[in-house]
């Protein structure tokens, strides 16, 4: 019975085997049925493909725009550079070669055989760079001998070059080589492995600008990748260049008055938006970020304490400090709480509940109203009417500013700042907003925050009286040769509705400020021209009072906003120097230099009497253009809060 | 063990089918490499060694008699299931894919070597079924749960690849012992959603990029699709006679991709076209019909199943190989048999051509 079924399975099995094999060979049959079909009856389709495959494309690279400023002065540009390459399938005797180029150029045996070797994975027709960045003598060297140097090419490719070295590096940002993520990102279809684009500042937000295109050959080439003839060509455009609303002349003035100090300043044109300076302090060098970047210096850049790869005019989010008594006093103002005679006494502290406040003149202010107030920036005067307005009032007022979200200068990674309210204060830690909570945010502290480039438009809409403008920093697009594409115009973003007379009250605090004994920013103060502004100084960690000398990244930041001429306003600036203490000795006196290099750069060389502003003086409208008389100094040591 | 019977019954056509079939593989590489000669790296030759140590392999397989397999198959299969497991845990990363462990001297693909155990398996699993009427459902469910361990293992490496060789693999012995019609529809009941399962949860995104491409080429010209593209361009334009040794425009220029590897065929099909095409596949068609005869003239049933099995294996990776590179296939990464670059291709073949010999040899042992 086994034996039978053991039988009856190996003829089964048999006959299984058979046809098993009549469905290999039908399968088999189909393969041929299909390479019959590609191989004979298509044959012409794919030979013509086949025959196309024989262009190559070789693309070259096109020159990038360049970058100017308001006045025309090219900060960056384009420079050739030339690399010495050789084509290896068109080398008879490589050794000879090297030899021969060597002697030549006077370059290292050594090293050019090491570039070799390097190159060798690649296809035969595939160029190798023996040496970049070779001397324009060694360039003509080449071309004398290009018939005793076959195989041998110069390849010119565009070099980034930064013509004032560090100036306004933040602002103009670097190039460098496209990574992967980029590369598989949308709107980059167009780029290559090796391109280089902006990585940061102007360089990357008018990348598609400043690009170009790129051009190429297509050339034939034989069944061993050799160069038959050029098919067609089609050159690169130059990038477009892009002129920037930036006066190199006050960028460099800024950027000379921070010397060795951290921070940041922004000067805009009160009336347009347009960014006149745009510093943040220290920088770095561009060049380094698109070529080679030497170990030892990233490494001093990123030990820095003073973070110079940071840009901190559009990242850097600081407390305002008192200079954020001005969006406190109008609020107060328009809320009817307060007006120009408003006394408060301060008696150098304010108690709420059981907390005491203190003012920074811990003699007190005595009677204070909101003039003198904001010239001796009176810490108690804006306890009292912060609390009496709440910290939503407050808010409402600095949205009206456009406080509290990017103002939209148009570099990516602009940060909003933060003006808090009761219900953001829910949201974020899922707690009431206390009474108490008010009090520091009067006066800047607390948890407001605010950008160079927001504290720069605030002062200017002071300044105008309510125009918000979008500051920005791209004039005009222009193309290679000069002429102009696209022209941008001011943006009004909004107005904030308070009505002039209060601005007024505010702007006379302003003067006195800089301008009147007492008066916290007399640092800024200019020959010839009126400047009104605000100091402040913010907490960067609560510290016990002692004596012991803090350490520098604990010291209080250093603020000064400020706009001139008093009676006509034209440029606004804000400067913050990262723990420079006192906004008074610290921050002013940079705003100083910055307004001055407006002025001097307004009204070339002639030299004007300084008593000129008599005269405008009178021109403007009746009441405060005049700078009141003198107050009482109430406290005769150096004020700054 | 050898004794003189054994080299008295030599199969001469088996090494003869795969000596002719490693030579044109070998001048092909040498063709498909030029390009890359600057580079100073001998492929044809190194892919000589290879044969040569394959030859080696074979000799030493055949010293055993092929019943041991029978005896530690499952021991095998045991031993490479923890292989499998331990890739997943420790092994060399290369290309996104986890398939090689590392001894020390040099790296296993544990994958690979699970072909032939596979097969090992089903052999001796199948020899002890009834199978009078063909498999039942519960005939398959066993050998099933067998398959099922190792083939999700490789495709989480991810091979998938390898893991539908092993798959047809098993399938091909599955058909061969025979299976009742109430399984297959039951099967193909239970398999509909299973794919789709699969497809929506196992399969990576560039796997299904894969089918897709293969499915509309043009989907990605740049991208997976530009392989089938200039594969089949470089096929097509071959013509009747080829464009001649080492006269490929297409792979000496170096528009294919992984020409010496999984596309050496169609550098062979640029190069001796339609009359170069045919030789090759008759050889290897002979060469698989040779196989299923040591299969029937074996009358030992595990030989026999062992037979078909390493008979399907290179039948499949043929298939697969051939029909990717001219286009009837996705891209799955399958290389030709003694034709295709690589030593692991040509270790697991060799193991396949040792296994026939050795049943083909012991054919009268009884």
């Amino acid at each position: 019975m086994k034996e039978q079924r053991f039988v009856r399975e190996i003829s089964e099995s048999k006959r299984r085997i058979l046809i098993l094999s009549f469905v290999v060979g039908g399968i088999f049959f189909l393969l041929l049925l299909r390479l019959w079909h590609l191989q004979i009856l298509s044959v012409d389709d794919y030979r013509n493909m086949s025959e196309s495959n024989r262009l190559r494309f070789v693309p070259v690279a096109a020159s990038r725009g360049a970058i100017m400023d308001r006045n025309g002065t090219v900060l960056v540009s384009n420079q050739p550079s030339f690399s010495l390459a050789v084509v290896p399938q068109e080398v008879e005797n490589k050794d000879e070669l090297l030899d021969h180029l060597a002697t030549l150029l006077g370059m290292d045996r050594a090293e050019l055989s090491e570039r070799w070797e390097k190159g060798k994975g690649r296809a035969k027709y595939y160029p190798i760079i023996l040496a970049s960045n070779i001397s324009r003598d060694q360039v003509e060297i080449v071309e004398e001998n290009h018939l005793r140097l076959p195989g041998v090419e110069i390849e010119m490719k565009p070099v980034r070059e930064y013509a004032s070295g560090v100036l306004a590096a933040h602002l103009l940002g670097y190039i460098g080589e496209i990574s992967e993520d980029e590369l598989s990102a949308k709107g980059f279809e167009e780029y290559n492995p090796g391109d280089y684009l902006g990585k940061n500042g102007i360089e990357r937000s008018w990348e598609k600008e400043l690009h170009g295109n790129d051009g190429g050959r297509q050339l034939e080439v034989d069944a061993r990748g050799r160069v038959l003839r050029t098919i067609s060509e089609s050159y690169p455009t130059v990038g477009n260049s892009v002129v920037l609303t930036i006066d190199a002349r006050i960028q460099k003035q800024a950027e000379k008055a921070f010397g060795d100090q951290a921070g940041a300043a922004v000067a805009m044109d009160v009336n347009t938006g347009e960014v006149l300076a745009f510093v943040s302090n220290p920088g770095f060098d561009p060049a380094l970020f698109s070529g080679k970047m030497p170990a030892d210096t990233w490494k001093e850049y990123l030990d820095d304490k003073r973070h110079p790869l940071e840009n901190k005019a559009l990242t850097g989010q600081y407390p305002p400090g008192s200079t954020f008594k001005i969006i406190t006093a109008l609020a107060g103002l328009e809320d009817g709480k307060i007006d120009g005679n408003t006394s408060v006494n301060c008696n150098g502290s304010y108690e709420l509940g059981t907390s005491t406040f203190k003012c920074w003149n811990k003699h007190g202010h005595g009677v204070t109203n909101l003039k003198k107030s904001l010239r001796e920036s009176c810490d108690v005067y804006f306890y009292q009417l912060g609390e009496r307005l709440g910290v939503d009032r407050i808010a409402a007022m600095a949205k009206r500013f456009m406080l509290g979200s990017p103002m939209g200068i148009g570099l990516a990674h602009e940060k909003a700042g933060l003006i808090p309210t009761a219900e953001w204060k829910l949201k974020r830690f899922g707690k009431r907003w206390l009474h108490g909570e008010t009090v520091p945010v009067s006066i800047g502290q607390g948890y407001v925050l605010m950008t160079p480039i927001q504290l720069v438009s605030m002062i200017a809409t002071v300044a105008n009286e309510g125009n918000v403008y979008r500051p920005y920093l791209v004039k005009r697009i222009v193309d290679a040769d000069g002429r102009p594409l696209r022209e941008f115009k001011p943006e009004l973003m909004g107005t904030t509705g308070i009505s002039a007379d209060k601005f007024k009250l505010v702007k006379q605090g302003l003067f006195a400020v800089v301008n009147e004994p007492g008066g916290t920013g007399g640092a800024a103060r200019l020959s010839d021209v009126h400047v009104a502004g605000k100091t402040g100084s913010s907490q960067v960690v609560k510290l016990r009072d002692s004596k012991q000398a803090t350490p520098y990244q604990y010291r209080d930041h250093a603020l000064f906003v400020a706009f001139a001429p008093y009676e006509k306003p034209e440029i606004a600036v804000a400067v913050i120097v990262e723990h420079g203490e006192h906004g008074g000795s610290a921050a002013a006196p940079i705003a100083g230099r910055i307004l001055r290099a407006w002025f001097d750069s307004k009204k070339p060389p002639k030299k004007e009497p300084a008593r000129r502003l008599k005269n405008q003086d009178e021109e403007g409208t009746d009441e405060e253009a005049e700078p009141p008389a003198k107050q009482q100094g109430v406290n005769e040591e150096k004020a700054d809060d | 063990m050898i004794d003189r019977r054994l080299l008295t019954n030599i199969d001469w056509m088996l090494i003869g089918l795969m000596t002719a079939i490693c030579l044109l593989g070998i001048m092909n590489i040498y063709s498909a490499t030029t390009p890359y000669k600057i580079v100073g790296a001998p492929y044809y030759l190194k892919q000589f060694y290879w044969v040569l140590f394959g030859l080696l392999v074979v000799t030493v397989i055949c010293s055993f008699d092929y019943h041991i397999l029978e005896d530690f198959s499952y021991w095998f299969y045991g031993f490479l299931i923890i292989l499998l497991v331990a890739v997943l845990v420790v092994g060399r990363r290369s290309m996104g894919a986890t398939r090689w462990l590392s001894l020390g001297f040099f790296n296993v693909q544990p994958s690979e070597l699970m072909k032939v155990v596979i097969i090992a398996t089903f052999a001796k699993y199948f020899t002890n079924v009834q199978t009078v009427n063909g498999l039942s459902v519960k005939d398959v469910l066993f050998p099933l749960g067998i398959l099922a361990v190792p083939v999700l293992l490789i495709m989480k490496q991810p091979d998938l690849g390898t893991a539908v060789l092993v798959l047809l693999i098993a399938l091909s012995l599955a058909v061969y012992v025979g299976l009742r019609w109430s399984t297959v529809v039951t099967f193909a009941l239970v398999m509909v959603p299973m794919l789709w399962l699969g497809w929506a949860k196992l399969l990576r995104p560039y796997q299904k990029n894969r089918i897709l491409d293969f499915l509309n080429p043009e989907r990605s010209r740049l991208g997976s699709g530009y392989h089938i593209i200039q594969s089949k361009i470089a096929v097509g334009s071959g013509g009747v006679f080829g464009k001649g040794f080492v006269k490929g425009t297409q792979s000496q220029l170096r528009f294919l991709p992984e020409q010496h590897t999984d596309f050496a065929f169609s550098v062979f099909a640029e190069e001796w076209g339609f009359i170069g095409c045919l030789v090759l596949i008759v050889l290897y068609l002979v060469l698989v019909l040779w196989g299923l005869n040591i299969a029937r003239r074996c009358n030992d049933r595990f030989g026999s199943l062992l037979a078909v099995g390493v008979t399907a294996m290179l039948f499949w990776h043929i298939v697969i190989n051939m029909g990717m590179v001219i286009g009837l296939f996705p891209v799955v990464g399958v290389p030709l048999p003694f034709f295709s670059y690589g030593g692991t291709s040509m270790i697991t073949s060799m193991v396949g051509i040792g296994i026939l010999q050795n049943i083909s040899m012991r054919r009268f042992m009884f």
